[in-house]
């Protein structure tokens, strides 16, 4: 191994070099444009031999992406934001082929009005197309990501389409060390793609045409039952790839100052290590507090969830996004799971990319603690962690 | 040399009891497709009639392997298939079956773009002139004053020349063909798969449902298209233009067969039978297609623009 400076971005595609990905096809957007950027580079280069597809959009990059790997290749593509939702019709049609397919995605902000900075709606939009999402925290664990994606998506057991998730520029364009493997040893611990049919003339197969409405239906049904199944993947995977390069992340979730926490905070992506921050500082203060990180958003780990947050006195999940009229996406997941077992409130916070401080989770923690003290069970799907100037404004108004 | 009817093979290549209508012209296409290209072949096919024709799964009605996709991107999908058989070091023919809605309409940014990057894939419109999967809805390649279900007084806009269009993205290869004439079709399709890059040919599809006419007209419609010069068969390879056979004797408009023999055979184009202004407004875009035509065989196209 050796120790790299990489942006996040740079560190996947160089994770999808490693993982010998035979085609790329994507469409540049801010911030992933990077990634793109750098497998054109190193493909022309000659330092990885695969071809690349320069499409016109990424409802044809996905599309391609889909008929290589139809065809029997490993296939990669990637993008952000507004990309991501021009390709969402195709989510859905990779998943319902069952075509194992790795994609990154770097979380941003969609318009109007423009956006660039990190938020996570594009992502979220995406939990119901059958997709497996994991989401990074640094930049290490994207690369991370990004190899054992394949390794998970290309399990027979679960034969599902993988987003790699990673948050725009505090991890897309921020320099950090990665390790990164040799080539060698990529090559032992992934093995050669496995993918539950090909399309070509020696197989003959036919892919989507009409199915009767029960074969429909159970079609949707295996879909989940994979879904299920990739929890275990998961776990395995994590643990494969600990033994193999030393690093282990603790599968679906992961869990920080958990164990004799009162109070536990549950985000995902890269301000969790923000959150990790506060609950270090609200320890010193006195507050049992500890972080959740949610590291796979489908399959939802409903068990862990129930598992480590039941039989606390609050859960406070903080979403950088929101489904408009009823709160965040992660939220809801989570409030589904625990079933009224315990106090919850849901933050949305850091929308367009606000940054959102140690300080700002502490402050919620504790405004969140004394809630719980003085009303006993607490359920409050929405509250708003609005931007400091507003906030302010906002107070002024109240005292006035 | 020229194609000989009994050197085509006599295997079945769609399966009785399809889903197609009876007269179907997509099913003739598919059929003279694999005559054409033999087994070493995967199609491409994004949302239209032929997603429906080939029945309920497990089983197709039709002999291909097939990567079914969504209705924009088919061209695309084809783009990375092939990418992939290269990778593989597989030399499989990859070709989109598209409807006109699934080339000229949704897909043409797609189409654009597998055309402009000269993507290794052959890609046959089938032009049956509507959506007609969904109920025989006009479309860009609806041609002027056509009956169709969202232009029921006859559509007001001329056809789109795609073929043109594509033609002048200078692709290697660009044709025409029609259901009319299949000898004139498999040979262009079997020069097409000899030939490295993209290639284009847009096959005229009459159909029996959305053209209102007797199923057992499929065939004559098509040839009498071609007769009347309402749709020219052509071939751009490298750069030259030529218009086939079957059109060549169709440059002087006197020696056509009227055009009236064809549109009265259709129901969609009655109240363009009625309606003298209307029937200059068809001659017009008929027209403008050969002026197009007949520029490109005279070589006033610019030919530098060669690959
Ligand atoms: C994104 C999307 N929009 C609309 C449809 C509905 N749709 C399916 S087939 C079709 C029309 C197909 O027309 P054409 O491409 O000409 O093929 P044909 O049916 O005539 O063979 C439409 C509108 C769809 N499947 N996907
Ligand atoms: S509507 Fe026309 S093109 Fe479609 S299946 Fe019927 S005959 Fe064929
Ligand atoms: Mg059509």
């Amino acid at each position: 191994m050796v120790l790299k400076a990489l942006t996040a971005n740079h560190a996947v595609a160089e994770a999808a070099k490693l993982a010998r990905v035979k085609v790329v096809s994507a469409y540049p957007i801010t911030p992933q444009t990077t990634i793109v950027e750098k497998l054109a580079e190193m493909i022309e280069k000659g330092e990885m031999e695969a071809k690349m597809v320069r499409v016109e959009s990424e409802h044809s990059a996905l599309a391609a992406t889909l008929g290589a790997a139809a065809a029997g290749a490993r296939a990669f593509t990637a993008t952000s934001s507004h990309g991501l939702l021009y390709m969402h019709e195709v989510l859905w049609w990779t998943s319902g082929a069952r075509v194992p397919v790795v994609m990154a995605v770097v979380t941003r902000a969609i318009g109007p009005p423009w956006n660039i900075h990190v938020e996570h709606s594009d992502v979220m939009d995406q939990r119901d197309t059958g997709w497996i999402i994991g989401v990074a925290q640094e930049n290490q664990e994207a690369f991370d990501l990004t190899l054992q994606a394949f390794r998970i998506s290309e399990d027979p057991r679960v034969y599902l389409p993988m987003i790699v998730s990673l948050d725009a520029f505090i991890l897309s364009h921020t320099v950090a060390p990665v390790d990164v493997p040799s080539q060698q040893e990529v090559d032992a611990w992934l093995p050669s793609r496995r993918q539950p049919y090909v399309i070509s003339p020696e197989t003959n197969v036919v892919m989507g045409n009409i199915a009767d409405d029960a074969d429909y239906y159970m079609m949707r049904y295996s879909i989940n039952a994979a879904m299920e199944a990739a929890k275990k993947v998961v776990e395995e995977v994590d643990e494969e790839y600990g033994k193999a390069f030393g690093r282990r992340y603790g599968g679906l979730v992961e869990c920080y100052n958990c164990d004799d926490a009162d109070y536990i905070m549950v985000l995902m992506g890269s301000w969790a290590g923000d959150a990790k921050k506060a609950s270090d500082l609200l320890r010193e203060k006195g507050y049992r507090v500890g972080v959740m990180r949610v590291r796979f958003v489908r399959p939802w780990p409903r068990e862990v969830v129930q598992e480590k947050l039941s039989n606390r006195k609050g859960v406070i999940v903080f979403d950088r996004s929101i489904s408009f009229g009823s709160a965040g996406q992660l939220f809801t997941d989570v409030a589904a799971s625990l079933y009224g077992s315990t106090s919850i409130r849901g933050v949305v916070a850091g929308l367009g990319g606000v940054d959102v401080r140690p300080e700002d989770f502490m402050n919620e923690v504790t405004d969140f603690v004394s809630h719980v003290e003085e009303f006993g069970r607490v359920y409050e799907p929405l509250r708003w962690h609005l931007p400091p100037k507003y906030a302010k404004s906002l107070a002024e108004e109240v005292s006035a | 040399m020229p194609l000989r009817l009994a050197d085509l093979p006599r295997r079945r290549y769609g399966s009785p009891g399809n889903a197609a209508c009876p007269g179907c012209p997509e099913t003739m296409g598919l059929r003279y497709v694999k005559m054409a290209l033999g087994d070493n072949v995967v199609l491409v096919i994004p949302a239209g009639c032929s997603s429906v024709i080939q029945g309920i799964r497990p089983k197709s009605g039709i002999n291909f392997p097939i990567l079914n996709i969504v209705f924009a991107s088919a061209a695309s999908a084809a783009s990375g298939m092939s990418s992939a058989f290269e990778m593989l070091g597989q030399d499989v023919k990859v070709v989109v079956w598209a409807g006109d809605g699934g080339t000229a309409d949704i897909g043409f940014q797609a189409l654009s773009g597998a055309a402009e990057r000269n993507d290794d894939i052959i890609y046959i419109c089938v032009d049956n002139e509507a959506y007609m999967n969904t109920g025989i809805q006009r479309s860009g390649l609806t041609p002027y004053g056509a009956w169709t279900t969202t232009t029921w007084t006859g559509k007001t806009e001329p056809k789109k020349p795609l073929p043109f269009i594509v033609l002048a993205h200078n692709v290697p290869y660009v044709a025409t063909a029609t259901v009319g004439y299949p000898q004139d079709f498999i040979e262009k399709l079997r020069k097409a798969a000899t030939i490295r890059g993209f290639k284009y040919i847009h096959l005229h599809a009459p159909c029996p449902v959305g053209w209102r006419f007797d199923p057992s007209l499929t065939a004559k419609i098509a040839q009498l298209a071609v007769q009347t010069g309402a749709f020219i068969l052509f071939e751009y390879e490298n750069g030259r233009f030529r218009l086939s056979p079957y059109s060549g004797m169709y440059r002087d408009p006197k020696r056509r067969v009227p055009l009236e023999e064809y549109l009265k055979l259709q129901g969609r184009f009655q109240t363009v039978l009625k309606d003298p202004q209307k029937l200059e407004m068809l001659r017009a875009e008929i027209d403008e297609m050969w002026r197009w035509a007949l520029l490109l065989e005279k070589g006033m196209a610019s030919p530098e623009l060669k690959k």
